[in-house]
């Protein structure tokens, strides 16, 4: 069994973000980049699912401008056996992706594909469904935990009013939660056998995939300044307060 | 447990200035070499903090075309500005009258961090393996006593020491030589110093604070290439510092702020002092209107020449600000430290191809113009200890008149974490409460450094006697930890009645002056997991 494995390269989650002045979008140059961190639990599960004897192949995959190879690099450090970067310039939004991965999923034919459940740079949530309508295979997203079977999975899906557990049928996509595993450290050997493993480097024009945004991005501000609190003498107090001036309770 | 062995010719603690410009001139000497070079920020640059105005001589020396390698050294300084600031008025100083060391119009306002991950650009095209986010947590000894290299930090340890799911063990990295570049106060470098005897019959090492912001000012307050330094107010006459403005690209700013760690009022908050110095009106009309974009603190090292440990023993260099190389009158150390490095470069290349010993360091060091810098700069600062007033004077003729070569040396005469005098003698400081504008908190700030370590791993800082603080400390001199520390890591709180020492370690910015400045040297910082601390971007 094969697991594809996208990761994607975003701003690191400890980083304050900056919007640039003119409202064009956020400053990203001298600005420290990690993976996204639920694509680092998806490449954890795939490892342990290799480990555990149940898969062959674990491939990590990315999408985005040339130093996105780092993000791969660190996939491999971890457990990936090999890479690809499929190169676009500039932002390259969820459905673009998805079109890259159908391309990809279709030459590899991996029998999972898994991925985080959304970046923390867009928050959009969309690739993994949207490769799903794609590929037309079953999907299975926020995932917090996989078990697989013979030819399905058995995951349970953190959802609004708490979990829910689904069985789906391979081929499929799983999107990973934060809770489905805590991913290992990559250790300096593994960092050094890494650069020897291979990174396939494929032009997203190559694939016939056009990236070019669909979305017109009209401005980017900062979320308003939070006005400093109040310190409440008594629980009356505050129970009065929420009620009548916060509205509440 | 036996741990792995990685083998190298060289090992490199530190990705600064120092141990990168080692790396590099390694490989240029002999490309053959294998060299590795360990850092602890999570990629190189992140923990790097400084003004920065840069002389190019050592740069120049390792990579002469560096002007057609893309480097981030754009900006050159256009004008000068030295004031004495009063309470609320000041005093420019033609800057004919400032000694040679201090001008700077042939030199660069740069961003060290930014320099940093180039150089690591360019080692790294000459085949030297970095590794961020691998601490250098023990040095590893041969059996003759001599340095065999060091043991990176076991990952994955919980809060009471045991292993966690995710342990990974440190691997042992072995080196014939090992270089220690870990800057100002390494933890490494401190413990070389005590076991080699390196400090013998040298002065009390000295050092600073620093601070430094980046603002986003406007335009028409902008002066790209202006470089303006102040000594004055908030410090009182007794007090070494002063602070830096350097009007970088891009509308950016870089101030800061420098306090000798010699000071001796324990109520005395440097944070608080550099804050307060941006209400000053020559200071605020600049960045009113503007925007702070970063912040950040560390310690730096100012003993210079007295001070300078022996820089070789057996298996290992010391260099840069791990040993002490700053040179303190030009306010510059990047420059001195990248010779070091070199230096270095050079001296391992001859002991591993020629069998030399590593004592060659020290002839090539005094024949450098390196030493002949910093012997010349050496009595600028304890002359300081006179107070603001006669140093200046003194330094007018030393470095004036002399240009640093009197026939006698002044001494440091005692450590920083001596000179604290007892809370009740001292004067309270009233600061005034930050206006979120032009000053902050220190909470606010921290958030800007982006720092952050790992939930549930032990405290790196660590306390040899945990009472002290309390029993000892809060009653002699009011716990000064809560104002020294730049990002409010210690705490005194109340709780039912009875004091109780907090240490926030997840908020050290990595800056080392707690391990300096605590009077009864109680506090050692020591490597956090891999990755920790401030990820700094154009510092």
């Amino acid at each position: 069994m094969k697991i594809l494995v996208a990761v994607k390269r975003v701003i690191d989650y400890n980083v304050q973000i900056r919007v640039k002045e003119d409202g064009s979008g956020i400053v990203t140059d001298n600005v420290k980049m990690s993976t996204n961190p639920p694509d680092d639990n998806a490449i954890e599960e795939a490892v342990k699912i290799k480990e555990a004897g149940k898969a062959t192949e674990v491939v990590a995959i990315s999408v985005g401008e040339e130093k996105a190879q780092e993000t791969v690099r660190k996939a491999l450090a971890v457990g990936a056996d090999r890479g690809i970067l499929v190169k676009a310039e500039g932002t390259v939004e969820p459905l673009a992706v998805s079109k890259i991965l159908q391309k990809i999923v279709e030459k590899e034919k991996p029998d999972l594909v898994f991925m985080g459940k959304q970046a923390i740079d867009d928050d959009c949530n969309q690739t993994g469904q949207m490769l799903a309508a794609l590929l037309n295979w079953p999907q299975a997203t926020f995932a917090s935990k996989i078990e697989i079977k013979e030819k399905s999975l058995e995951v349970i899906r953190e959802i609004d009013e708490g979990l829910e557990t689904i069985e789906v049928n391979m081929p499929a996509i799983v999107t990973c939660d934060l809770r489905l595993n805590e991913p290992r450290y990559a250790s300096l050997p593994n960092i050094m056998k890494a650069k020897k493993k291979p990174i396939e480097q494929i032009n997203a024009s190559d694939l016939g995939v056009d990236t070019k945004p669909r979305i017109d991005q009209i401005k980017v501000e900062e979320p308003p300044k939070r006005k400093a609190g109040i310190k409440v003498a008594s629980v009356e107090e505050l129970v009065q307060k929420l009620k009548n001036e916060a509205k509440v309770i | 447990m036996s741990r792995e062995t990685m083998e190298y010719d060289v090992v490199i603690v530190g990705g600064g200035p120092s141990g990168l410009s080692a790396a590099i001139k390694l490989k240029q000497l002999d490309p053959n070499l294998n060299v590795c070079l360990l850092e602890k920020a999570s990629e190189i640059g992140a923990h790097i903090l400084s003004g920065n105005v840069f002389e190019t001589r050592a740069l120049d020396e390792l990579l002469p075309n560096w002007r057609e390698l893309n480097s981030p050294i754009q900006t050159k300084v256009s004008k000068e500005k030295f004031l004495f600031l009063g309470k609320t008025k000041s005093l420019s100083w033609p800057t004919w009258l400032l000694p040679a060391v201090q001008q700077n119009h042939k030199n660069y306002i740069i961003s060290l961090a930014n320099l940093c991950r180039w150089l690591a650009e360019q080692a790294e095209a000459l085949g030297v393996e970095i590794f961020p986010g691998f601490p250098a947590s023990e040095i590893l000894y041969r059996d003759d006593g001599s340095v065999k290299g060091v043991a990176t930090q076991d990952m994955g340890i919980d809060k009471e020491g045991n292993k966690k799911d995710s342990f990974e063990p440190g691997i042992d990295l072995l080196g014939k030589v090992t270089v220690f570049a870990e800057g100002c106060r390494g933890h490494l470098g401190k413990q070389l110093i005590k076991k080699f005897e390196l400090d013998k019959g040298k002065d009390p090492q000295q050092y600073g604070i620093g601070f430094k912001e980046i603002w986003e000012i406007d335009q028409k307050n902008h002066e790209e290439g202006l470089v303006m330094h102040t000594a004055g107010w908030p410090l009182d006459n007794n007090t070494y510092g002063g602070s830096f403005m350097y009007h970088a690209e891009n509308k950016q700013i870089f101030l800061g702020y420098v306090i000798g760690l010699d000071y001796k009022n324990p109520h005395l908050s440097p944070f608080d002092e550099f804050q307060r110095f941006k209400t000053h009106p020559a200071i605020k009309k600049i960045i009113e209107g503007g925007k702070r974009i970063s912040y950040g603190a560390r310690a730096l090292i100012e003993g210079g020449f007295q001070s300078l440990p022996q820089m070789f023993m057996p298996g290992a260099l010391l260099v840069g600000c791990d040993a002490g190389t700053l040179n303190m009158p030009k306010i510059k150390g990047s420059h001195t430290a990248m010779k070091s490095g070199i230096i270095a470069a050079e001296s391992i290349h001859e002991h591993i191809k020629f069998n030399k010993n590593l004592s060659i360091f020290e002839d090539k060091f005094k024949n450098s113009w390196l030493y002949d810098e910093l012997f010349k700069a050496r009595n600028v600062k304890p002359s300081f200890s006179w107070g603001l007033i006669l140093g200046i004077i003194f330094t007018g003729i030393d470095q004036i008149l002399f240009r640093g070569k009197l026939p006698f040396t002044l001494r440091h005469k005692h450590a920083d974490h001596e000179t604290l005098k007892n809370a009740n003698e001292m004067p309270k400081i009233e600061y005034p409460k930050p206006d979120n504008i032009i000053t902050f908190d220190k909470t606010s700030s921290v958030y800007l450094t982006g720092t952050n370590h790992a939930e549930n791993q032990p405290v790196h800082l660590q306390l040899k006697d945990p009472g002290l603080p309390i029993n000892y400390t809060l009653e002699k001199f009011d716990e000064p930890a809560q104002r020294y520390c730049p990002a409010g890591v210690y705490e005194v709180q109340k709780e039912n009645d009875v004091n109780k020492f907090v240490i926030n370690s997840q908020n050290c910015i990595h800056c080392k002056t707690c391990d300096i400045k605590e009077p009864s040297q109680n506090i050692t910082w020591v490597t956090p997991e891999g990755g920790g601390g401030p990820k700094y971007g154009n510092m």
